[in-house]
Order: structure tokens, then sequence, then C-alpha cells
């Protein structure tokens, strides 16, 4: 399977293309015939009461979880080839509901060793412990003395660290305060200049609204509906943003080509 | 039950194969049954080589002149030697293919022929223990090899447990296919132990009785095997079947389930009507 | 070939890391030294308490039945102690979905696994120190040959993590875990038992002399359980 060109910002292959994915978690189908496609630069809302397979759908698009039938390719890898799947692991940061850390070790403990199984270089540790307020007293704490909320940004720090493509975020804000919630937009909107594309899913519908670019809706295990933030509603699998072209509202899309 | 017929009978081509050659007619064995022509024939070998057993082995055979008739225990000890290891090797190679054709059939086989393996352990080790008592005088021996047949015995219910855990088909298979082959290598590993530990301790353990086996003793010794082989075999494809039916009752499942949580898209209702509302709340005034 | 080269030191590394990590969560936290060597240095006191103090003659040797069998009691306590160190290796783990990370970080399974039973293999050697210690002054032992022990130790230690490490990822993710993994170990833990109690008895009583036969079988075992360890790990923890 080719790789996606770290350049190639005007790939016109989708960066996630899901068709009647149906994904397994211990024998029950969590997914049960989703539909998904994502594009170069685009910030997607995934939105669904709880069981309706948020969480499911960002494992699969990790690459975490095999494909039980349908196909997937994330990447331009394929979901159902284990080999492909590995690669995909690689060049996605997936936000979990889990923190993912070592209760045991310190903030800037867990940052080296994170980065380290990475393969990404110390230097841009301290920089970005900075930004999300996990410097000075912080830094030196076990994370099993952290609150709640000081957990998620050192979570979401082990990600910004690995820089990657595809960001997916599985309720990034649960557990924040407003000056947390601002940290995360600020870092997704930022990665997404630089190239990345974002998939996450939140109940938080306000805010979420204001970061996304679509928002897609679940339950069942599949998709509901799907309306762009106009405000409009499509029966449609999926609605194409053309480069350059203003949405209903005026706005210009925040994904499509590099020349917007 | 005409469900359960026709998924039996549209199964992928491949495994449609693998049922049919135990099963050259599918229809007359239907899916309420495991019963088929290759375990009616089994069963009549079983039934074939168990009468010649019994008159040479018990009646025509001479009592042994210390161990008396208990020595007739032989006749159950030493095949179920022959078929715990036989069937803890089909395990073994079953794990081996199903790691590289992904095929479900080898995975079940190995679970059929694992069970079949631990029952005819268990008889082993009893009939070894009710031999032992009058020819010892103690129903239990430390000698190395006995010990290490029960302890194989605990480590193939291990793999039935594990067989059962309580995680993702797919990924269960294939740790209980890991598992199988690193059982075998732990039984090859204590054998080769024994032996060495028997070429440096000459004479320290207790070998079990030499006993010159000829005559009509090894007549019936060779019935014996034959017999307890084929009802071994009789047994691993019934279960085998068994737990194919069950494998094609998950798949059922699994579609239902599938459908089931499709239309759950039309569930959720987040408004209260009055009925609910009198239950949830009480009755107001 | 400069791959394959490549592809292992890059795996060692990765194995090296994540044991390094498991050591200092261990300093951090404390249970192996806190928790499980009390628990094993009591496990020796209540098997003196349980067995009797009975002179036996054998050979030249005029022994107690406890003395006797101390190789044998020490082992058992280790072994058992080796069932929380495993345990607690993979929970700190699987409490916060680290295992998943570790896939998304694409780190080779056999060097999780070896990882891992390195870190294992260090706290429970550390563990042997410190009970053999114990062991040596209760059981009034007198110890004739060093190497020999030393290789038995070192040999039977690396053997048990291995094992231990490899059903700890058989049985990951299983809610019974915790009784499937120990039904799993202790059965293969039998004839290392064994082995290292006759080879420690080597190392103690003059009259068991066997020479370096049991050591190098146990070194054998430890090779192997690596080895089956290292190549079956990518099995295991794939989709789970």
């Amino acid at each position: 399977m080719a790789q996606a060109s770290e350049d190639n910002l005007n790939s016109t292959d989708a960066i996630i293309n899901l068709q009647d994915a149906i994904a397994l978690i211990d024998n029950y189908p969590a997914l049960s015939g989703m539909n998904f496609r994502l594009e170069q630069g685009e910030t997607v809302h995934i939105k669904g009461p709880n069981g309706a397979g948020k969480t499911t759908l960002l494992s699969l698009m990790a690459g975490l979880l095999p494909l039980h039938s349908g196909q997937g390719q994330v990447l331009d890898n394929d979901l159902s080839d284990l080999g492909d799947r590995r690669r995909i692991r690689r060049l996605t940061g997936l936000l979990s509901h889990e923190s993912s850390l070592y209760d045991e070790l310190t903030v800037f403990g867990n940052l080296k060793f994170w980065c380290s199984a990475n393969k990404v270089e110390h230097e841009i540790i301290d920089p970005i412990m900075d930004r999300l307020g996990l410097s000075g007293r912080l830094r030196n704490l076990k994370v099993s003395s952290l609150s709640a909320g000081q957990r998620r940004r050192t979570s979401l720090a082990v990600i910004v660290c690995r820089r990657p493509r595809l960001w997916l975020l599985d309720e990034p804000y649960s557990g924040l305060d407003e000056a947390g919630q601002n940290l995360v937009d600020a870092f997704v909107q930022t990665a997404v200049t630089f190239g990345a594309s974002v998939v996450f899913a939140s109940h938080d519908s306000d805010r979420a609204k204001k970061l996304a670019s679509r928002t897609v809706e679940m339950q069942g295990g599949r998709l509901k509906t799907q309306k762009l933030d106009s405000g409009s509603h499509k029966t449609r699998d999926y609605i194409p943003i053309e480069s350059g072209e203003p949405l209903p509202d005026g706005t210009h899309s925040k994904g499509g080509n590099a020349n917007d | 039950m005409n469900d359960l017929r026709t998924i039996v009978s549209v199964a992928d081509e491949s495994e449609e194969i693998f049922i049919n050659t135990d099963n050259d007619d599918s229809e007359r064995s239907g899916p309420t049954s495991t019963r088929s022509e290759s375990t009616t024939v089994f069963g009549f070998l079983a039934i074939a080589t168990f009468v010649p057993l019994v008159f040479f082995g018990l009646l025509v055979a001479e009592p042994h002149s210390e161990q008396q008739e208990s020595v007739k225990l032989m006749f159950i000890h030493l095949p179920s030697v022959l078929v715990t290891y036989v069937s803890f090797f089909c395990t073994l190679v079953c794990s081996i293919l199903y790691l590289t054709k992904k095929s479900k059939f080898w995975d079940l086989l190995a679970g059929a022929s694992a069970e079949i393996g631990v029952l005819f352990c268990g008889i082993l080790l009893l009939s070894g223990s009710l031999w032992g008592k009058p020819t010892w005088g103690v129903y239990w021996q430390w000698d190395p090899r006995l010990t290490s047949t029960a302890v194989m015995f605990v480590m193939y219910l291990g793999y039935l447990a594990v067989r059962r855990m309580d995680i993702a088909a797919e990924a269960k298979s294939r740790r209980a296919a890991v598992l199988g082959i690193v059982s075998f290598l732990n039984v090859l590993i204590v054998h080769y132990s024994i032996d060495w530990w028997r070429g440096l301790h000459q004479g320290r353990t207790f070998e079990s009785s030499e006993i010159k086996i000829e005559g009509w003793y090894l007549f019936s010794l060779m019935f014996g095997m034959l017999f307890f082989s084929f009802v071994a075999i009789w047994m691993v494809i019934h279960k085998f079947r068994i737990l194919w039916l069950e494998y094609q009752l998950e798949r059922m499942d699994l579609e239902l389930a599938i459908n089931e949580r499709r239309s759950e898209v039309n569930d959720l209702d987040s408004s209260i009507d009055a009925d609910e509302e009198e239950l949830l709340f009480g009755g107001g005034s | 070939m400069v791959r394959i080269v490549k592809e292992a030191t890059l795996m060692i590394r990765d194995a090296l890391l994540i044991a390094k990590k498991d050591v200092r969560v261990e300093i951090s936290s404390r249970v192996i030294f806190g928790q499980v060597l009390p628990f094993s240095l009591l496990i020796l006191i209540l098997f003196g308490l349980a067995i009797s103090s009975d002179l036996i003659v054998t050979g030249d040797a005029k022994r107690t039945v406890l003395e006797q069998v101390s190789p044998g009691l020490f082992w058992l306590a280790i072994v058992f102690s080796s069932l929380f160190a495993v345990n607690r290796s993979f929970k700190i783990e699987s409490d916060n979905g680290n295992l998943d990370a570790l896939r998304m970080a694409g780190i080779d399974p056999a060097a999780i696994f070896l990882g891992k039973a390195l870190a294992i293999s260090l706290l429970i050697f550390i563990l042997d120190l410190f009970v053999g210690a114990l062991a040596v002054v209760i059981f009034n032992a007198s110890i004739i040959d060093f190497s020999i022990l030393g290789v038995t130790v070192f040999a039977a230690t690396i053997s048990i993590s291995m094992s231990g490490t490899l059903y700890a990822g058989i049985t990951a993710g299983s809610r019974s875990k915790d009784t499937l993994m120990p039904l799993l170990l202790l059965p293969t833990m039998a004839p290392m038992l064994l082995i290292a109690t006759r080879s420690t008895e080597a190392a103690l009583f003059s009259e068991d002399q066997t020479g370096w036969g049991w050591p190098m079988l146990l070194s054998v075992l430890a090779f192997l359980y690596t080895g089956i360890g290292m190549l079956s790990f990518g099995a295991l923890m794939e989709e789970s």
C-alpha cells in the first residue's frame, strides 16, 4: 500500500474512508455498518448518545481494531490488513477515555517515556509542557497526584508531541476547565494549519460546533444524519466540500485545498 | 430449527468440504444430531474390537501371578496413555494449522481433541492409581512420570479454561492456539527432563513394574488399543460437530445482534410521557 | 541482513526502554519491595511453623526435616511471589490502557515481552537475594557450591519471569485473568521447581552432588521460554 506523502497536502485521496464498516468489541457489534469519509484538513465532530459506537469508531480508525466486515482505508492503508493497521497507528494520535499514562511516574517522566517509545526527540517536551501548563510545580509530580483535568492535559501533551497526521480525540474536553478546553481548541486548530486532520467525539455541542467544519451523528453503531454547520440536514452519507466554494452560510470550509 | 439447517448448509464452501468429508450424506444427519456415516462406522469398529478385548483379555488371559486380575487394568491404562498423547499432539498440530491458515475448523478440532485428551488423561491417572494400589500398596507414587502426567492434566485443564475466556472470539482462538503449542512443548520439556533425571539417578526412581507382555495379553492389548482409539475418534468427531454447531449459532447470534443494533437508530425518545411520569415521580395531587 | 540487525537493535532498545520504565515504576510505587517481599519472607516462616523440626539422618549429615526440605521451600516461596510480581507488571499497563498506547507507538510486541520479562526478572532476582538470605539463616544452611547456586538462581528466575510474562499475555484482558494466569503458570513452573530444588540441594548438601546437569537444563529452559515468548507475543497482543 502506498504511504500518503507527508508533503502532499493537495492529495485528493480521502484521509479516511469507511464503507459499511462493522467492528466488534468482545463479540458485540459496536459498529453496525458505519459509513464515514474524512478529507484532508477537515475537523469533524462525531456526536451521538452513549453507546452509539463513537469510541469504537475512533479505535477502529486508529488501526487498533480489525474490521469484521465492510471496507475501510485510513491514510491510504487498508484496515483489513494487519501490516497496514500497524502503519496507521504510527501516523495517528488517539486520545482515549483512559489516560494511557503511568500513575507512578511524573508528568515529565511519562512524556520522556512516551516520546522515546514513539521515536520523538525530547527537545520538544519542555515547550509543549509549558504551553499546556504542565511545567513548574506539576512537572515533577506523580500522575496519581494530579487532578483529572491535569491528567487529561498530560495525555494530550503525549499526542501533541507525536505530531500525528490524523488526530482522533475521544471526549477531549471532559475533565478540563475553560482554559484547558481552550487549549484543546488551540492545539487542534494549529495542527490543522500544519496539515493534520481531526476527528473528535464530544457531548459538548456548543464548543464542538465552533471547532468543527462538519458534524456527524451516530446512533446504533452507524450514521444517523449528517449536517453542515450551516444547520441544513442531509440524509446522504457524505457531502463533499469543494475547495474554495463558500458554504451556504457564507463561510469558507476549513478543509480542502491549501490554496484557500 | 429450519434456520439452523440453512446456516449449516450455506457455510463457506471450504468449510462445507471439511464437514462433508466426515459426513457424506448431510441430508440424513441434519442439524439436530451430530451422527453421521463416519461416527456410525467408528461406533461399529469400537464395538467390534470391544468384544474380543473382553473375551480374550478378561476371560482367556490368565491372571498374573503377583497382581492377579488387577494387572488387566493395563487394558485401560496403556491405551489411555496412547490416546492422551495422540490427542494432545493433535491439538498441537491443529493449533499450528489454525495460526497459519486461519480457518475456524482447525481451532475447533484443536479444542475437541484437547477435551478428549483431558478425559483420557483423567482415565489414565485413575486407572494408574487403581492399578498401583494392589501392585505397590499405595494409590499414589511420586514417580516422576506419574507426577508429570498429573501436571500435564492440569495444564490442559488450563487450556480448556482459556478456550472459555471472556474475550473476543478471534483473539481467543489465537491465544488458545498459542497455548496449544506451548503446552505440548511443555510436555516434551518435562519428558526430556525426566529422562535426563533417570540418566543421573539410576534406580532412584520407582519404575512401574516391568511386566512381560506376551501371549494372550499382547493379543488382547492390541484390541484394547484399537478399541480405545476408535472410541476416542468417535468422541472427537461428535465433540467437533457440537463445537461447529455452537459456532454457527454464534454467527447467527451476531447477525441478529447487528440487525438489532442497526435498528437502535429509532430507539431513543428523551421525552417523558404522562404515564412514565406517574410511575417515576409517584402520584402527585 | 543489515535490516535484520537494525530491527533487532531497535527491538532491544525498545525492550530496555520498557524494562527501565517498569523498574522506575517499581522504585516509585514500592509494591514488590513493600508488599511482596514481606509476603515471601512470611511464607518462609509459615513453612517453618508447619513443618516439624525432627532430626533425620541422610548420609553423613544430621539435619532436621525442615533443613532437608529447605531448598524446596525457598523455591515455593519464590514461585508464589512471582505470581504477584507478574500480575503487578501487567496491572500498571491495563489500568490506564497503556498496552494500546504501546501498540500505537509501534513498538514490536517481542520488545514489550522482553522488556517486561527482564524487569520482572530483576525484581524476582532481588527477592531471591532477600528470601535466600533469610532461608540461609532460619534453615541453618551452609552453601557448598556458590557457582552452581548462582547459575541455578539466575536461570530459574529467568525461566519463571519469561513463562509468567507469556501467560500474562495469554490471559490479558480477561476478567478471570487473576485466577486463570496462575492456573496456567504453575503447571509450567512444576518442572522448573523440581529442577531448581534438586540443583539447590546439590549446592547445599554434600551427598547430593549431581554436577552441572540441572543448572544447564534450567538454563536451556530459560532460553526456550525467552524464545517462545518473543515469537508468540505478537499473536497474543493483536486485536484484543
